[in-house]
């Protein structure tokens, strides 16, 4: 079995006294895609952000490319190659389009998305450049928290709740890009509630119930009974 | 008539000064939304640290600047980094108490090393030089270069918020923490890089305050109110704003000294109110975009 890009191993996350996550274990391949499904307050936002650094596991560990993250805080872990879009894209309001691209692109690592890539694969972007970040409709801003965080290159993109939020056709628009982006050699976390998509875009899937993973597999293995019963714990 | 234009230009000039006053605890706000109620006290600080310079290498006290900015700035990173940064979070009291603590510190640290005596620097024939702007009106040299640079120092620092990866990084920094950290952003040095900034414009204005008035260890708190009713009068997060601030306050002292010289003050305090009362969000607040 190759070593595994990310590798999360067994980790407790609380908030205070809260727990979160209990025992969490997840690993994804080079280059492969996973999705994170669940129901609402099942962990799944909470564990994208123990793998951005945002939040500290009180135990267990994760380990990043080979090596362990420790207690590495959300801007060692930018630099070392993970980015997350986060739930609700959370654009800076002050800078404008561009800028809150090349603030993506501030502690950048060498590969293949530069501005002009971006441009390219996000056009409505490119028009919209000099505009702020809030006058962007909800679909541009989601393309454009995408691309802002691919502006580091990172080898892990973590997409939390990509289609929260916004018309069906407009959240296809978004998946039908992420091919594309999958391409260029990165590996890629989605959070999604839209569980079709989800399955559709992902060849793993982990289903969180209660801060637990209740199932895995392989996406095309999933039968709607066993999502179910994992979703709702019935 | 010359005689009131003759006062209004002298108040704007020294409006320049407290827009510098002003231009860094607007900056420290605007980032980092700490209050630092040290900031006139770090005035004085500079002032002191430039009386050492000239004093020490026997330079004047504009040549002084090139080693007053770079010290200032250095403690500025150091302050933030060491201290200032433990106490930012959701809560503003703790920067608040802790700067107040700072305040009282430098106050009285400066009194045990410099004792009371006031203090001035000594800029030579320039002090006293004065050019003629037509007939009857006359400024001072020194003043209009002290106006001068403080124009630069607001346009510089416009430009660097605007025009430059580390005022992105400071907006950015200002809208949203947690995603700055997730563009690769330590956030700790962003916060002490504005410190750095702040004090570097600190240093100037302490320089120039000390060539043109005595200091003393205990005249800080005073400068501190100066830039908080410029910042406010202006708008906060508007650098233009917080020099039409100075300029207005500037304005106020010298049209209430020149109906009775005790009421320098207060005329400048009754304006702030004023405008504090009927536009709370200040002359030129920011506007987005």
């Amino acid at each position: 079995m190759p070593e595994p890009l990310l590798d999360v191993r067994d980790i407790d996350v609380f908030y205070g006294d809260f727990q979160a996550l209990f025992g969490v274990s997840l690993r994804v391949e080079a280059g492969a895609v996973a999705a994170v499904i669940g129901a609402n307050g099942a962990g799944k936002s909470t564990l994208l952000k123990t793998i951005a650094g945002l939040i500290a596991p009180r135990r267990g560990e994760i380990v990043f490319d080979g090596a362990p993250t420790g207690a590495a805080a959300a801007f060692a872990m930018a630099r070392r190659g993970v980015a997350l879009v986060p739930e609700g894209r959370r654009l800076f309001p002050s800078l404008t389009v561009e800028e809150n691209l090349l603030i993506g692109g501030q502690a950048r690592r060498p590969g293949p998305w530069a501005i002009e890539r971006i441009y390219e694969l996000f056009p409505m972007l490119a028009e919209r450049r000099h505009l702020p970040a809030p006058a962007l409709s909800g679909g541009q801003q989601q393309m454009a928290a995408i691309a802002r965080a691919l502006m580091a290159n990172p080898r892990l993109l973590l997409c939390d709740e990509i289609s929260l939020g916004l018309a069906p056709i407009v959240v296809r628009d978004i998946y039908a890009r992420l091919p594309q982006i999958v391409a260029e050699g990165l590996s890629l976390v989605i959070v999604e509630q839209d569980i079709v998509q989800a399955l559709h875009a992902a060849a793993h899937v982990f289903c969180l119930q209660e801060g637990r993973v209740a199932l895995q597999g392989k996406a095309a293995e999933m039968t709607r009974e066993a999502i179910s019963a994992a979703y709702f714990g019935v | 008539m010359t005689e009131w234009i003759n006062v209004i230009l002298q108040g704007v000039l020294i409006g320049g000064l407290y827009a510098m006053f002003a231009a860094g605890l607007s900056l420290i706000f605007g980032v980092m939304r700490l209050v630092n109620i040290a900031h006139g006290d770090l005035i004085v600080l500079a002032a002191y640290i430039a009386l050492l310079v000239t004093q020490g290498l026997g330079i004047d006290p504009l040549t002084s600047l090139l080693l007053v900015v770079p010290i200032m700035a250095l403690i500025g990173y150091v302050l933030q980094r060491g201290l200032l940064n433990f106490t930012l979070g959701d809560d503003l009291l703790p920067p608040l108490l802790v700067t107040f603590g700072l305040s009282i510190i430098i106050q009285n640290g400066l009194l045990e090393l410099f004792t009371a005596d006031s203090r001035k620097l000594q800029a030579g024939a320039i002090e006293i030089q004065t050019v003629q702007l037509t007939q009857g009106i006359w400024l001072g040299v020194l003043p209009v270069i002290q106006f001068i640079v403080a124009v630069a120092v607001i346009a510089g620092l416009q430009a660097l918020f605007y025009r430059t990866a580390l005022g992105r990084a400071f907006r950015a920094t200002s809208d949203d923490q947690p995603v700055a950290q997730l563009m690769g952003l330590d956030t700790r040095h962003v916060f002490a890089m504005a410190m750095a900034l702040s004090l570097a414009v600190i240093a100037i204005a302490g320089v120039f305050l000390a060539v043109r008035a005595n200091f003393d260890p205990s005249i800080g708190p005073a400068r501190l109110i100066f830039g908080f009713e410029a910042v406010i009068i202006g708008g906060l997060g508007s650098m233009w704003g917080t020099l039409a601030g100075g300029i207005i306050l500037g304005v106020s002292q010298a049209i209430g000294a020149q109906i009775n010289p005790g009421w320098q003050l207060l005329a400048g305090h009754i304006v702030f109110l004023a405008i504090l009362g009927l536009r709370p969000q200040g002359l030129f607040p920011k506007v987005s975009g």
